[in-house]
């Protein structure tokens, strides 16, 4: 007899969780041929909100936790993403109804966007910080922090490649995110939770919302406890409503200035883009009188 | 316009601490908890206060009385090998009389000699105001046995000093032994009888201003009349922002006792420009009550002839070179 | 009577005469000085309440002129030019501030109202110096990590305050220039002046017309230029109301922006600390520029247990404050730049004495005219008072206690500001673990107000974003955007190469 499949329940991912929306709505996701696929949650306006409450909480441990620690993370990640293939192969080739062979590297790029960024979260003070040379007895230094809460909007583009690549600079740096995934690849984008749910990653470092961008997005934008918008993923009339919201509360916004290219290599712009540079300055001065002053 | 430093009209500089502060000074352990418990002192933040306070532009009537003031503060200093009575009586008369030329020119507070010719100076000032000073205690490198310092102490107030520079143990302050200081400090000052002490704390050897702070309440707290920088023989001698600290000690001694003490920066200071740098930091630092040669004290020799020149020029208009000013 | 009583530090006035003042000055467009469209503006001297010369301001017609211009020099000769000898122009600026040193200090003394002894010392010197460090950048570009040779952006429009005029002006223009950029710069409808002496000194250093523009007016002006579709990028200083109106204004253009705005810095003074020097940077914190500064400590938070003895400390020392003509070369704190910002202030410390916070002020006398206020400070000033929350800008200090570092922290991070921050502490790992909690762009560790332009300043959060000085500086000044686009080759989002 054969087995009768288990169909899988979508969700959101919230704060390591995997919550029903609060609104009690959902969607049907239909895959290449327009066949249905599975019912994926509607995100709203409270579920954005709860994102956000967790992503800020999620960027107080992780963004203390080491380099070290968020590059072994990150790349658990990676680990695990491919562990999954299989299954990833098979979501996008049937949602997207791409050949087994472009699904494969799209999820080979994936994991390797995420072994890229894994190398980055030790590197970015020694690249992007400086000591400055300052003409008085103090020492002078200028690190990057993170930004804190990024609301990002994920490609259409390549289900599974351009959500890690958005999600991955922004994590690798110690922010955390509310993503509103691409409205028509909720499936994968949920599986990709599950690989984050198993990854050692702390809850509300990434929460992944679906549903509709254009619903959760000004909710998003509005937020005064969102410090960043990523709105890769947005149209050129909802980029301007969002990045309009986003002055409110002077918020860091990252546009591409053309449709991104995922398959190369990245460059660091997203990753600047969540940074934020942090001067200290330290008096030295003489360690003894014996020298004498200038009086 | 000389003020007359006449310790008579003063409170009695032999004072009852407050509790608090008698409980600190009953032995060695509370000495090192009192004095490593004072807040430290940041050197690069004093060092940009000295260096901002001594931008301040001194003109006209305040930098003339400025210069008067100066002038009355000096403890005219000879401290050689070779000093000789010739000039520790040369030195006495121009004590008195500054500037043959302005006889109204005040009066320096005291001159200040070695012990063995401290008869010639009393000899040369009697009457006249202007105190005669010693240095005493093993004089500059304090390193006697506390009977020697002592002695010479007596030896110098008894020949009529009136007042006593002593130096302090560095070694032993520097090794913190705080205790010793302090008990020889307190030793000196009741051999003093009625002559103000002043702790000469040779700030250049203390290393750093943490120490010149806790130095200047040691001294203060065993009864020094003055804290003074320098023997004038280390180099660096007295600095602004060494005087800084001695000056915030000063005032913070004077808000937890209501006793007002006295500070002397020695060495190093040789133009007007200088002294009124100096002044500057009394008036706004300790506050304008210690502008006041009761209060404040230059240790030097040069700059008085500075200052009469500049004197000079602030009254007449033009510059004078230094032929037309005494050599010591 | 005591010698003391006699000595109070005569009037040391510096020469109003060395400011050489004209009574008319000239916008400064495509490399010359020309009428403006607009309507004249009346340049007041704050330390006086007197009129100090009139301004012929720009119309939008003449925004267009410049905006063409610094495109036309953009394009024909500056992004032609090779970096070394950009940056030769950029020394010949430096250097001729410096030899205009005295003379800019007393411009800008008589047009801002700030002490002479801080534009001689710190304004004047400190402009010649963004010069003079980033005139070194402009052949070394490569050497910035973005890339072997970061490309400029284009025309650059900057919109400057008037609590630093030559200074920001040189915080600006110099990065700009050295990036490979050119420049139409608005300085505050206040304080026009030293803006336009140092245009002379650009003329002076032949430097091509049209690289730099100036141009006068008010906020109209200003909102015209940010707006023009000729600009590439926009930089803009000033209060966080208007950034949020630039971003606005500019969603959706692409044109790139950077922001540095209003702060309610933490001053943060611990049971250790070196308390005499904590005084004077608390009192360096707020009373420089008469507070009128973004980064301004505004906010003390002194630790419980050494409060009361601190706070006595800093009021006696405040009280050793010279506040009076801006001219005098002792005076410490000066004017406040307009009859408006005064006002501002005014309001804001009646909404202090309205929500029942104990206020003290020093007891010192005032100027007679001019625009002046005695150093004030709010004790036990509580978190939900308006004069704890929003900036002030003025010599205006709030206080409050805490008892422990997280308290500290959580009280100095609870604005929607981030731009500054001080800790006064002897101990050195909680120094570090300080400046690492804190959510703002420059944290001082006992010291305040101190600038350099080798060292990157701005702010986190409602603060602004972007950096001025250092690395960081340029690169708001040059096309960062290395992320790889479908189609996209090497073309810039300004279709520049």
């Amino acid at each position: 007899m054969a087995h009768l499949s288990i169909p899988k329940t979508y969700k959101l991912f919230i704060g390591g969780a995997f919550p029903r929306s609060e609104s009690g709505r959902t969607y049907p996701v239909t895959d290449a041929k327009g066949n249905f696929m599975a019912n994926a949650a509607l995100g709203s306006r409270k579920d954005a909100r709860d994102a956000v409450t967790a992503a800020r909480k999620g960027f107080g441990a992780w963004s203390k936790a080491t380099p070290y620690n968020r590059g072994q993370v990150i790349y658990r990640a990676a680990e695990m993403l491919e562990g999954r293939k299989p299954q990833f192969v098979e979501l996008i080739s049937t949602s997207r109804g791409s050949s087994v062979r472009s699904a494969t590297a799209e999820v080979d790029a994936a994991v390797d966007r995420l072994v890229h960024y894994a190398g980055w979260t030790d590197k970015l003070a020694a690249v992007f910080g400086h000591a400055n040379p300052v003409s008085a007895p103090y020492f002078s230094y200028s690190a990057p922090e993170p930004t804190g809460v990024v609301a990002a909007l994920a490609p259409a583009e390549s289900p599974l490649l351009g959500l890690v690549s958005v999600v991955a600079p922004i994590i690798s740096s110690g922010n955390a995110c509310v993503v509103v995934a691409a409205e028509a690849d909720p499936c994968v984008a949920i599986t990709f939770a599950e690989v984050l749910a198993t990854s050692d990653l702390p809850g509300g470092v990434v929460n992944l919302l679906t549903g509709q961008p254009k619903e959760m997005g000004p909710h998003l934008a509005g937020h005064g406890d969102v410090n960043a918008l990523d709105l890769t993923g947005a149209d050129d009339e909802l980029r301007t409503t969002l990045a309009q919201l986003g002055s409110q509360t002077v918020k860091r916004v990252y546009v591409p200035k053309g449709v991104p290219d995922f398959a190369a290599a990245p460059g660091t712009a997203r990753l600047r883009a969540f940074l934020e540079i942090k001067t200290v300055w330290h008096p030295t001065g003489a360690l003894s009188l014996a020298a004498g002053g200038g009086y | 316009m000389s003020s007359a430093v006449t310790k008579d009209e003063r409170p009695d500089t032999l004072r009852l601490l407050p509790p608090h502060l008698n409980d600190v000074t009953v032995d060695e352990s509370s000495l090192r908890r009192f004095l490593h418990g004072l807040p430290g002192v940041d050197p690069v933040g004093v060092e940009e206060r000295a260096a901002g306070l001594a931008t301040r532009s001194i003109k006209k009537a305040a930098k003339l009385a400025a210069i008067d003031l100066a002038i009355s503060m000096v403890d005219l200093t000879t401290l050689e090998g070779s000093d000789t009575v010739g000039k520790v009586r040369n030195l006495a008369r121009k004590a008195m009389l500054p500037d043959p030329e302005r006889p109204e020119t005040p009066r320096t507070a005291a001159v200040c000699v070695y012990p063995d010719l401290v008869p010639t100076a009393v000899q040369e000032l009697a009457g006249s105001g202007v105190k005669v000073a010693s240095v005493a205690t093993a004089f500059p490198s304090g390193r006697s046995s506390l009977e020697v310092k002592l002695a010479e102490t007596r030896m110098v107030v008894e020949a009529g000093a009136d007042e006593v520079d002593m130096v302090i143990d560095r070694g032993a302050f520097l090794a913190g032994r705080y205790g010793f200081v302090f008990d020889q400090i307190q030793a000196v000052k009741a051999a003093c009888g009625p002559a103000r002490l002043k702790v000469i704390l040779e700030t250049g050897e203390l290393a750093t201003y943490d120490n010149v702070r806790r130095a200047s309440w040691l001294a203060l707290l065993a009864g020094a009349d003055f804290i003074k920088t320098s023997t004038g023989k280390i180099n660096p001698a007295a600095t602004l922002p060494v005087t800084h600290v001695m000056l915030q000690a000063v005032k913070d001694w004077y808000a937890e006792t209501g006793q007002q003490r006295s500070v002397k920066p020695a060495g190093g200071i040789r133009t007007t420009k200088d002294a009124i740098k100096y002044l500057v930091a009394v008036n706004e630092v300790a506050g304008p009550q210690w502008l006041d040669p009761y209060y404040f004290r230059f240790g030097a020799s040069s700059v008085l002839n500075d200052l009469v020149m500049q004197r000079r020029t602030q009254l007449e208009g033009h510059y004078w070179g230094p032929d037309y000013v005494t050599v010591d | 009577m005591s010698l003391s009583d006699l000595w109070e530090y005569a009037p040391a006035p510096e020469s109003a005469a060395v400011g050489a003042i004209k009574d008319r000055y000239l916008p400064f467009i495509d490399g010359t000085f020309v009428e403006g469209g607009g309507p004249d503006l009346v340049s007041i001297n704050p330390g006086t309440a007197e009129p100090l010369a009139e301004v012929s301001t720009v119309s939008a017609a003449d925004v267009d002129t410049a905006v063409a211009a610094a495109r036309r020099a953009y394009t024909r000769v500056w992004s032609r030019m090779s970096g070394a000898e950009r940056g030769k122009y950029l020394f010949r600026i430096a250097r001729g501030i410096a030899e205009r040193a005295r003379e800019l200090a007393v411009v800008e003394t008589l047009d801002n109202g700030k002490p002479i002894k801080e534009t001689r010392d710190f304004d004047v010197p400190t402009a010649a110096q963004h010069f003079f460090y980033h005139a070194g950048w402009a052949d070394k570009l490569g050497h910035l990590g973005l890339g072997p040779a970061p490309a400029p952006l284009g025309v650059a429009g900057q919109v400057i305050p008037w609590n630093f005029p030559l200074l920001m002006a040189a915080w600006k223009i110099a990065p700009a220039l050295a990036a490979g950029n050119t420049v139409v710069i608005k300085p505050a409808e206040t304080t026009p002046l030293s803006i336009l002496v140092l245009a002379q000194i650009i003329a002076d250093a032949d430097l091509p017309p049209g690289v730099v523009n100036i141009l006068t007016g008010a906020g109209d002006i200003g909102s015209t230029l940010v707006n023009h579709p000729g600009i590439d990028k926009v930089a803009f200083t000033g209060s966080t109301a208007v950034g949020r109106h630039i971003q606005h204004d500019l969603a959706g253009t692409g044109r790139k922006l950077t922001l540095e705005l209003g702060g309610k810095g933490a001053n943060i003074v611990f049971d250790d600390a070196a308390q005499d020097q904590a005084v004077e940077g608390i009192v360096n914190g707020i009373f420089f520029n008469a507070g009128q500064v973004c980064c301004a400590g505004s906010r003390l938070l002194v630790q419980e247990s050494i409060a009361e003895e601190f706070l006595t400390r800093l009021k006696n020392r405040v009280e050793t404050l010279r506040v009076g003509d801006p001219m005098d070369k002792n005076t410490d704190v000066g004017a406040i730049n307009s009859a408006a910002q005064l006002a501002r202030i005014n309001t804001l410390l009646e909404a202090g004495r309205e929500e029942g916070a104990e206020i003290w002020e020093s007891s010192c006398a005032l100027p007679s005219q001019g625009y002046f206020l005695r150093p004030t400070i709010f004790t036990e000033a509580t978190a939900s008072m308006r004069v704890s929350r929003e900036e002030i800008f003025g010599p205006v200090l709030t206080t409050v206690t805490f008892r422990t570092p997280d308290e500290a922290v959580a009280k100095a991070n609870n604005s929607p500001y981030g731009l500054s921050a001080g800790v006064w502490t002897e101990k050195g790992s909680r120094a570090m673990a300080m400046a690492a909690a804190l959510r703002a762009g420059v944290i001082w560790d006992n010291t305040f107000n101190k600038f350099d332009p080798a060292a990157g300043f701005g702010g986190y959060k409602e603060s602004g974003f972007g950096r001025e000085g250092g690395p960081s500086g340029l690169a708001a000044y040059l096309d960062t955007d290395d992320e790889p686009v479908v189609g996209g080759g090497l073309l810039s989002h300004t279709g520049v190469l």
